[in-house]
């Protein structure tokens, strides 16, 4: 019975955040929103019945994820964004575009497409009926997802990691710069 | 018809020979060159020889289908030889003199680092004339024709390193080119309207029409078609002006393309078309009148040139009007007759002055000359036959072919008749004169350096053998034997050679070729009186202009350069050949130079194409340069471009839903 | 008000469009580059809802599936592109997006 208001509730906080995402200076303002935007969208997937992915949501998204991009903000230090010359190609073409065509889509979809009713807990969502599907049609794609992990991790640490170091873990005993004194240790050499 | 199969073998020996000489004659030694370039030629007029002495009236003409050419629809055209009494004259001519003017052009060309091309070139004219001759169509007769046209051009513009010998090539046979173009459409139009080029099925569909009198009709127009090819090729108005500059070439060239037989190969043609022409009145008029004038106007032009081989190049001009006279007339038997002793006393004429060249060392101004008959006795001697023979002196050949082409001009119109006699005066003149200011009096020359054609030092050891014995380098020499031999035998010819139309013998012999009965049985009917008189005045104004040639240039040699003066501007005129080169620089060469120059050089080539891939590369490059703006590198616009076409395919794709 | 306990499947797409917009927006709009790569997720996160909303829809359950795909893939992507800013903030000193433009022309 409370469908629809709570849905504008939520739909109306996922806006506000995204808005404020855009509107924030400092980086991890933006952050903090965008984790408020993936709060609301799980309260979403549950009205739609979807409770594994509103767990999965606000676990691996909200929960991983945006944590890392905190992480990274902090590491990096960033500050507030400097006013630097932007795009004219993204202002003019871009914007516009991107506002028309959110336009377009509205209209269509409010005007035109089917508008029958999804009611609360209408679609079952349980976690088995989605374990099921997922590893008995989905099993190959399953499988290939957590070697694409495996793939990100190793680039991950890779491209993050800095190049001396690897160089210096390539050749043993050929030190380019003044090591750190826990790389001493795992190395088990005196200096 | 009989068929005949030795025939084809006539044109193809001396084609083997240039071919191997041609091939490889670069690294051969001379003599080898020398074997090969004359037994090719030599057997060929031998075989000519044979076929000749068992030639009879009952089994001509022979014939032989070589091979199988064209065949389209209904129109054939065959590798086919043909052999009447009308070729059978030229073949001997062609062959023989050919023959002749190869040994003494293995004297001549010695010395030159080109020898065995000038060799090998000559032999391949030698097969392309034969061919013409030879022919039994049009088709196979237009190989001849332009091969010889060819042979022509590589054999002027033989020493190409000169300028002037190198235009002299391209003039010589860019002007054959036109004529070569009515030629053409003579041929096209009588493949449209008979449907062969054959000479006997062509020849019989021909007999049957009757003469066109009235105006100018398709046979009118085949044959003044005929006649514009005959005259690029013979060296007629308008189109003469290349055989002048085509003495260029070595003087054995001159002598064998340019005053035996390349050039006579547009009178043979007329001949050979005489069918054509005897049923078109209108046409034959043209050819007598080109004739005529020309005859007249090249003499006038020969008397004021001071390089000897320009007096006989415009010698030649007027001489093939006289056949063309001939032929214009009817006369074809006479026509051929002159081109036969032409062929002997011209061809000696040219291979005289390059001995006579070649003895002063290269100088072929007369005015440089003098006295050489001292130096030279042979050749004076036998160059004063060829003398006679042309000013048409009894008993000399040319005198009886000369006659008899005036004595029928005159039975067609008296106009033709007188024109020619007065040629014939300015002939004599001019002919003695160039003996008298090349033999006569003191030499003039300066020492006589080495003949500018030798490059070798070979040439003094040979010199010196040959020579008679105790002429130093500095003075003018004899010629060597190879070089003498020729000469006397032409000489000889040209005594003796005019007996063969003693008695209408030759007429009757080439009767059966022109099978013309009727003409001659009226002209046997016109008084012998008549054909008397003509001839004594013939005779007379060629001793008229012996005399006045002998006053002029022997008893008061000032004479002549004061009469020049007081003549003034005419003299000029004549001397500069009244300017008709000029004259077709400016109406013709000078507006195709200028015209492809700026219009299709200029306009179409650099403007047209050139700019057009030019300007396509510009066109790529530009948009390439604005194109390049995209990569900017910054992130933020190419999100900008992404989103932009996104909302474009976004909003296609709803506009399609919605419809 | 209406029927309040059905929302018609074409508001959840509105709203998908809408934070998908402002991913894009802020995808142009933004100089930092960490806030850019966040608006990327702010897109991935709109699209998800559309997929959950057309499963819901059509009562079958691989919208969900799908989900569940992509929010593996973004945490793939988030990572390796987290490290690549990590490493390109090394190099220019900057998370400036605008001086990350060495692929120009």
């Amino acid at each position: 019975m409370l469908h629809l208001p709570l849905f504008l509730i939520f739909g109306l906080i996922c806006v506000a955040g995204a808005i404020n995402l855009l509107v924030q200076r400092h980086p991890i303002n933006s952050a903090l929103s965008l984790v408020v935007v993936m709060a609301s969208l799980a309260a979403e997937y549950l009205l739609l019945g979807a409770e594994f992915v509103a767990a999965v949501q606000v676990i691996v998204y909200a929960g991983a994820i945006m944590v890392l991009f905190v992480f990274v903000i902090m590491l990096l230090n960033a500050g507030e964004e400097e006013h630097t010359k932007g795009s004219r190609v993204a202002l003019l073409l871009g914007v516009p575009g991107i506002a028309i065509g959110g336009v377009l889509v509205a209209w269509t979809l409010l005007r035109h497409s089917n508008t029958a009713a999804v009611q609360i807990g209408a679609l079952p969502g349980p976690p088995k009926e989605v374990a099921r599907l997922l590893f008995h049609d989905f099993l190959l794609p399953f499988e290939v997802t957590s070697i694409l992990i495996l793939i990100a991790i190793m680039g991950a640490v890779v491209l993050a990691s800095r190049p001396e170091a690897i160089v210096r873990r390539l050749r043993r005993g050929e030190p380019t710069q003044q090591p750190e004194k826990h790389e001493l240790a795992v190395a088990g050499k005196e200096r | 018809m009989t068929p005949n199969p030795y025939l084809w073998l006539i044109p193809v020996l001396p084609l083997a020979g240039a071919a191997i000489n041609g091939f490889f004659g670069r690294h051969s030694s001379k003599k080898a060159i020398t074997t090969i370039a004359l037994i090719f030629p030599g057997a060929a007029f031998l075989l000519a020889l044979f076929i000749a002495s068992r030639f009879s009236s009952a089994s001509a003409p022979y014939y032989y289908d070589l091979a199988q050419w064209i065949r389209s629809g209904s129109f054939h055209a065959d590798f086919s030889f043909y052999l009447d009494q009308l070729s059978l004259v030229m073949l001997l001519a062609v062959t023989g003199v050919g023959f002749l003017i190869h040994i003494y052009s293995v004297g001549y060309m010695w010395d030159d680092d080109g020898y065995y091309r000038f060799m090998s070139y000559l032999n391949l004219f030698m097969f392309f004339m034969l061919t013409l001759v030879l022919a039994k169509n049009y088709l196979l007769m237009f190989i001849g024709w332009e091969g010889v046209g060819l042979a022509s051009y590589l054999l002027i513009g033989f020493w190409f390193v000169k300028d002037s010998a190198a235009s002299a090539g391209k003039k010589a046979f860019i002007v054959n080119r036109i004529g070569d173009f009515g030629f053409l459409i003579a041929l096209f139009l009588l493949i449209k309207h008979f449907g062969t080029l054959d000479f006997t099925a062509l020849f019989s569909k021909i007999q049957s029409m009757s003469p066109e009198n009235a105006g100018v009709g398709l046979l009118t127009s085949i044959g003044l078609l005929l006649m514009v090819g005959a005259a690029g090729k013979s060296a007629q108005i308008p189109l003469y002006v290349w055989l002048p500059d085509a003495m260029e070439g070595p003087t054995p060239v001159s002598a064998l393309i340019h005053a035996a037989t390349m050039v006579t190969a547009g009178v043979y043609m007329v001949a050979r078309s005489h069918v054509i022409f005897e049923r078109a009145p209108t046409a034959m008029t043209v050819v007598a009148i080109i004739g005529t004038l020309t005859a007249l106007f090249a003499a006038t032009i020969g008397i004021a040139q001071t390089d000897i081989k320009k007096v006989l190049a415009y010698s030649t001009v007027s001489q093939l009007g006289y056949m063309f006279m001939a032929c214009g007339v009817g006369a074809f038997s006479a026509g051929i007759f002159h081109l036969m002793t032409h062929a002997f006393f011209k061809g000696l004429l040219f291979l005289a002055a390059g001995s006579v060249i070649h003895g002063v060392g290269g100088e072929q101004d007369m005015r440089k000359m003098g006295g050489l008959r001292t130096y030279m006795p042979w050749t004076f001697a036998t160059m004063g036959i060829a003398t006679l023979a042309i000013a048409g002196i009894p008993p000399l050949a040319g005198f009886w072919s000369k006659d008899e082409i005036l004595w029928r001009a005159f039975g067609v119109n008296w106009a033709y008749w007188l024109i020619g006699v007065v040629t014939a005066f300015i002939t004599s003149f001019y002919m003695f004169r160039l003996m008298y200011l090349t033999f006569g009096g003191e030499y003039r020359g300066g020492p006589a350096a080495h003949d500018v054609k030798h490059q070798s030092a070979d040439a003094r050891a040979m010199h010196d053998k040959a020579s008679h014995g105790g002429h130093g380098h500095g003075e003018p020499h004899e010629s060597p034997w190879v070089m003498l031999g020729p000469l006397v035998i032409l000489a000889l010819l040209s005594l003796i050679g005019g007996f063969v139309g003693y008695g209408n013998r030759f007429e009757h012999f080439l009767a059966t070729a022109f099978q013309s009965p009727a003409q001659e049985a009226v002209h046997e009917a016109t008084e012998n009186s008549v054909e008397y008189m003509l001839m004594g005045v013939s005779v007379s104004v060629a001793f008229l202009g012996w005399i006045l040639a002998y006053l002029l240039y022997s008893r008061r040699p000032e004479l002549p350069g004061r009469i020049a003066q007081s003549l003034g501007a005419l003299y000029r005129a004549v001397s500069n050949k009244y300017y008709v080169d000029e004259l077709y620089a400016l109406l013709f060469v000078q507006p195709v130079v200028e015209g492809s120059s700026a219009i299709l050089w200029k306009g179409v080539d650099q403007g047209v194409i050139d700019a057009t891939v030019n300007n396509t590369a510009d066109a790529a490059r530009h948009t390439s340069d604005n194109l390049r703006h995209m990569q900017s590198g910054n992130i933020r616009s190419y999100a900008g471009w992404v989103a932009a076409g996104g909302a474009i395919v976004i909003a296609y794709m709803i506009w399609m839903g919605v419809r | 008000m209406g029927n309040l306990s059905n929302v018609p499947l074409s508001y959840y797409l509105v709203l998908s469009g809408i934070l998908f917009a402002c991913g894009v927006l802020g995808f142009l709009i933004k100089r930092n580059i960490i806030t850019v790569f966040m608006s990327i997720e702010l897109m991935l996160n709109g699209v998800n809802l559309s997929f959950v909303a057309f499963a819901a829809h059509w009562h079958h359950l691989s919208g969900q599936i799908f989900v569940f795909f992509v929010m593996v893939v973004a945490a793939a992507e988030a990572a390796v592109g987290l490290a690549i800013i990590i490493a390109v903030y090394r190099t220019r000193e900057t998370l400036n997006v605008d001086q990350v433009n060495l692929l120009k022309l």
